[in-house]
């Protein structure tokens, strides 16, 4: 290596002068894929923030002026539709129902990755086969369940639903995690002197939390944006849930379509998940077992 | 300090799984035991149950004059290495060689200072405040060890600790380890499929093979003495030269020699078994020479690894060490058989004979 002559060119140079197609080309199709996704989302934040006038106005109006935004539609939706009192009810149901799944689930998975049950394969499939359930299906049987129970207007009718629709998803991710998890780390554990209680809240768990995370976000992702079980076992207007109350937009008349107020209400509805997941995006990624064992 | 003892231990997975079979074994202070053998002969399964990660199907692990047998493995005062490692991926260095003394609720000045003192011997000091995802493989090692020996366990437990580590480090971490665990009084049992290390760091040797205890000794008795066909065979590298041979009258014939048995020896057929070490080239005096064509010379440095054809018997390889600036000629090569150097096993029992 060390007779090569210093004074040959390295061939960057030579590339540096033409044109560079496959960056230009790369940060077009880049942006075209940004543009071409969030092109509805970012047609919603615009509309929620311009005046009635410049919404119905032709031709579009896509740079308003200052005199064409407003914030009455947000405004709006606090003061005369009482959004927070729906946000509230989205809030508490997705949260209570991704806890308790999160927390049923998790044992669950457990058991089925570590201990020696008989029947598991057939315990797995029945798991899988719910999963594959339209849940359209289960609908009309539910509604005769909420009816005998009493449950109409009562956040349980929507909270044990989705806990039971999200948690064989939960059960099959979270074991998956689990049987990668090295086994040696809980033996280690036992023998350091951790009960089971002990080993499984500071050893396993903290190990799971990216798991954790990542199912509990798609679970709370289907609580707050489920539509039909929410319409349907909640009609007191207290109780509603946010994709409930936005699609119940009215205008003053049959006629008026409110789009301002449906954006602002989009925007309203989607911001906290995407938050959500913006907060959590790093815990998702980050690999926390990663040096525990052999690297 | 305590004794750990193995009484009548069985394990059994199902009927024909059976890993450990009746075993029994002593481990007294200051000895340090080393199970050996190939993979699958039950070594691991024996680490665990003295761990109490798994639970005998039979007989009793003692400590001291303790049962622990029914006791889970944190209340057995026991301290284990995994061949992992199993460090805590989210918790310090320091947090990681504490955790085993916090749960038994020591004060925490006691902590601080008993981890001071090991991380001291093992060189930990600038690592105590990084996570186990930012040391090297050596390192980790080393956390895994502080974590065992900061525990002043009435056991030692190793489960292969080296195994992971490269050829050079292995070595090194070798002569630390045989040096860290000089100074520990506890009992250790030392789990691994390497006889170097076997050999290298222990008081005492157990060869094990399918569950079944082969040999229990000193590593130089167990070389000197192999008790029977497997040890012999297993320890010890280049791996000994082992015949099946019939005999005729006192003699038996290796290819076109002779060789005399050993006085007394009852046995219809017998095993010749002789290190490559051991076999020289003649000198004066030597009564029993064989000779054959080298077919393959290895070098490893000092000396050449010469296997050889016997004259008479192209079937039987004889493999030789020789120091690697004598002369010799592959045609025809001359060996001797040092008498004493000579080990002899029954036929059909496998079992060393005298």
């Amino acid at each position: 290596m060390t007779t090569v002559p210093q004074t040959t060119s390295p061939p960057a140079q030579t590339g540096d002068r033409s044109f560079p197609w496959m960056r230009v080309l790369l940060w077009l199709a880049i942006a075209f894929t940004v543009i071409f996704s969030l092109a509805p989302v970012l047609w919603q934040v615009l509309t929620s923030f311009k005046t009635n006038a410049a919404i119905t106005q032709t031709p579009v109006v896509y740079l308003p002026g200052l005199d064409q935004l407003t914030f009455s539609h947000y405004l709006d939706l606090f003061r005369l539709n009482q959004f927070h009192i729906y946000m509230f009810n989205s809030a508490l149901v997705a949260i209570v129902s991704t806890v308790l799944c999160l927390a049923l689930g998790s044992p669950a998975a457990y058991a089925l990755a570590r201990l020696r049950i008989p029947g598991e394969q057939i315990l797995l499939a029945i798991v899988l086969v719910v999963t594959l359930f339209p849940y359209i299906l289960l609908f009309l049987g539910l509604l005769e369940v909420v009816r005998a129970f009493g449950l109409a207007n009562n956040y349980l009718a929507l909270i044990i639903p989705y806990t039971a629709i999200n948690l064989p998803l939960t059960i099959l991710v979270m074991r998956s995690f689990f049987q990668q998890l090295p086994r040696d780390l809980e033996d280690s554990a036992r023998v350091d002197g951790y009960n089971t209680v002990q080993m499984l809240w500071r050893i396993v768990l903290p190990m799971t939390l990216p798991a954790l995370v990542t199912t509990g976000i798609l679970a709370f992702i289907f609580a707050w944006n489920e539509y039909l079980f929410a319409l349907t076992f909640m009609s007191r207007e207290g109780m509603k849930t946010i994709p409930v109350a936005a699609a119940q937009l009215g205008g003053t008349t049959l006629f008026d379509v409110p789009y301002g107020p449906l954006a602002a209400a989009t925007v309203v509805g989607t911001l906290p998940l995407v938050l959500l997941v913006l907060f959590f995006q790093r815990r998702i990624v980050q690999g926390l077992t990663s040096g525990s064992v052999k690297g | 300090m305590a004794k750990l003892e193995l009484q009548n231990l069985t394990k059994a997975y199902s009927r024909d799984i059976v890993p450990v079979k009746k075993l029994n074994l002593a481990v007294e202070d200051n000895e340090f035991l080393t199970l050996v053998g190939p993979s699958g002969c039950g070594k691991s399964t024996i680490l665990r149950l003295i761990a109490g990660l798994d639970q005998p199907t039979e007989g009793r692990v003692m400590i001291g004059d303790r049962d622990v047998s029914p006791l889970p493995p944190g209340d057995r005062n026991i301290a284990m290495v995994f061949q992992s490692y199993a460090l805590y991926p989210h918790m310090t260095v320091r947090d990681n060689v504490a955790s085993g003394l916090k749960m038994r609720h020591l004060p925490a000045g006691d902590i601080q200072k008993r981890v001071q003192e090991v991380s001291g011997v093992l060189g930990l000091d600038p690592l105590l405040d990084r996570k186990p995802a930012k040391l090297s493989g050596g390192q980790r090692q080393r956390v895994a060890l502080a974590r065992a020996l900061v525990r002043n366990p009435d056991v030692f437990l190793l489960d292969e600790p080296l195994s992971n580590l490269d050829a050079l480090l292995r070595e090194q971490v070798r002569a630390d380890l045989k040096q860290i665990f000089e100074d520990q009084k506890s009992p250790i049992v030392y789990v691994t499929h390497d006889q170097t290390e076997a050999m290298t760091l222990s008081t005492k040797v157990a060869v094990l093979s399918e569950g079944h205890l082969q040999q229990l000794g000193h590593p130089h008795d167990i070389y000197k003495t192999p008790a029977n066909r497997f040890v012999a065979s297993f320890i010890g590298s280049p791996q000994m030269n082992l015949f099946p041979l019939s005999r005729s009258g006192n003699d038996v014939a290796l290819g076109d020699f002779r060789l005399p048995l050993p006085g007394g020896v009852q046995a219809a057929s017998v095993i010749l078994g002789i290190r490559p070490e051991h076999l020289r080239l003649p000198q004066e005096g030597d009564a029993h020479i064989v000779s054959g064509n080298v077919f393959l010379v290895e070098n490893l440095g000092m000396h050449d690894l010469v296997s050889l054809k016997v004259q008479g018997d192209p079937s039987l390889t004889l493999r030789a060490l020789i120091s690697a600036d004598a002369s010799w000629s592959k045609e025809n090569l001359k060996l001797a058989l040092p008498p004493e150097s000579i080990h002899w096993f029954d036929g059909e029992t496998e079992q060393r004979l005298k």
